[in-house]
């Protein structure tokens, strides 16, 4: 299996390398993907995470020897199926507003016992390193596939979160000026000749962010929203965006909103 | 006619404290609203420190307006800062060498948490502008530069004009999206010399 997804990833990497120099160089990444959908049908690496993830929520696991069936994602104990598309969200019994890897570690260390620190120790899974909370939040995103992003947006902390994430969108600074908005505020952009999502309008956030958690072939990886914040905080020479940050929830809180009714399509497949 | 001068002379005191006191209205202000909770949000890493939370007027003024239109006296004071801090080459030498100020045209990495201090710092100049015609991977966030110098010459003016953009993109566009290469020290003088070359040399690729 592990041979077979090693061909896979080279394949891809030939196919984008080769994108690369041709001159229908614009949408050379999409026809790059393509090709492997091609290719390869509709297998997606991204489903061992997934398998992953199920075997863990079933597990009885940690001091307190329990599974996760009894975790509340926001619409009852054990419920998953359209749950992520309605987070994130208000969660009264930790005062809190919590996106899906946050949520998850509440569960984690109320039900199961284990302290924060140890479900945080691998947030983000390299190699032979898992992520168990990469491997869940796969599994518990993939229970929303189909489903139309829809958020509760009731209580003040989630609109408050939202007005948050939106000032940070804005937020220049650093050596080089940059903001969020910097490369995701126009349609019809692109980096090199990566396309960029305009994250500011429905159709741009819909295209994003319904794909996370997403396997990236470069990467090797599944990757959360969580990752992908702090990985683009990184690119605009910021500081470390702490996991679960108010700001993490808050750009979250934004690229939801703005996605809103958009179709949840995670675990995808990306470059 | 001595009643009604106090009378106007009062109501246009009021009228310019409104306007005065508008333009001063700092309490909704956008970077004020958030500091505390960004300054909780990140963790200084590497070279990557805390200090790069803090803002300064432009960049405080850009992230306020960045989704309204920028008044023209915030502009106006935006554009003169950033002037000032323009730094001509010290030795009165502004074209430096082709072939490095290429590999600084397409170097992405520098400053990044990720990146090694002690390697120099890219311009990037490939990821948002077409340049050479044999480089087809290129972004366009900003505009083609291709033929940059066979199409403008290299007078005084264009000379001083590309060295001042390169130095300090704000001096000419409040809010560009292009960074502050010299004034923001991403770039050192001589990487600003080679960039030079490579846009304004009649032998360089990006002239043919």
């Amino acid at each position: 299996m592990n041979r077979r997804l090693q061909k896979l990833r080279q394949t891809v990497g030939m196919l984008l390398l080769a994108g690369a120099t041709s001159a229908a160089a614009q949408s050379a990444t999409e026809a790059a993907i393509a090709e492997y959908h091609e290719m390869f049908g509709d297998e997606n690496p991204a489903e061992l995470w997934e398998i992953r993830g199920a075997d863990i929520w079933l597990q009885k696991r940690g001091p307190l020897k329990a599974d996760l069936t009894g975790c509340d994602l926001g619409l009852g104990a054990g419920v998953i199926a359209g749950a992520y598309a309605q987070l994130p969200r208000w969660f009264e019994d930790t005062q809190r507003v919590q996106d899906l890897e946050t949520r998850l570690v509440t569960c984690i260390t109320t039900l199961q016992g284990f302290s924060e620190e140890e479900v945080l120790a691998v947030k983000f899974g390299d190699g032979a390193k898992k992520s168990d909370l990469e491997a869940l939040s796969a599994y518990v995103a993939a229970a929303s596939k189909g489903m139309a992003i829809a958020l509760p947006m009731q209580h003040p902390a989630e609109q408050s979160a939202y007005a948050l994430g939106k000032d940070m969108f804005y937020y220049r600074a650093g050596p080089h000026d940059f903001s969020c908005a910097t490369c995701h505020g126009e349609s019809d952009k692109r980096i090199r000749l990566q396309a960029l999502p305009n994250l500011t309008v429905s159709a741009g956030a819909q295209h994003a962010y319904t794909h996370w958690p997403t396997y990236r072939i470069s990467q090797g990886e599944l990757r959360t929203i969580e990752w992908r914040l702090q990985d683009c905080l990184r690119q605009q020479r910021m500081p470390q965006l702490k996991f679960g940050s108010a700001v993490a929830i808050g750009l979250t809180m934004f690229l939801a909103k703005t996605a809103e009714g958009g179709v949840m399509a995670a675990p995808s497949i990306r470059r | 006619m001595s009643v009604t001068t106090p009378r106007i002379l009062k109501a246009g005191s009021l009228l310019i404290l409104a306007l005065f006191g508008q333009a001063n209205a700092e309490g909704d202000n956008r970077s004020d609203r958030i500091a505390a909770t960004v300054q909780d949000s990140f963790v200084a890493k590497r070279q990557a420190g805390m200090d790069r939370i803090t803002q300064d007027y432009t960049q405080r003024q850009c992230t306020q307006y960045a989704d309204a239109p920028l008044p023209g006296t915030v502009s106006a004071e935006i554009m003169r800062r950033n002037r000032a801090t323009i730094k001509p080459p010290s030795d009165g030498v502004f074209l430096g060498d082709v072939t490095a100020g290429e590999a600084v045209a397409r170097r992405g990495r520098g400053l990044q948490s990720s990146d090694d201090p002690a390697k120099p710092a890219g311009g990037n100049c490939y990821a948002c502008h077409e340049l050479a015609p044999e480089e087809l991977a290129f972004g366009t966030l900003g505009p083609s530069l291709r033929q940059y110098g066979k199409l403008r010459g290299d007078s005084q003016f264009v000379l001083d004009y590309t060295w001042g953009k390169l130095y300090n993109s704000n001096a000419h566009i409040p809010c560009s999206n292009m960074p502050r290469f010299g004034h923001q020290g991403i770039l050192t003088e001589q990487q600003l010399k080679d960039v030079m070359a490579y846009l304004l040399d009649p032998a360089s690729p990006v002239n043919q």
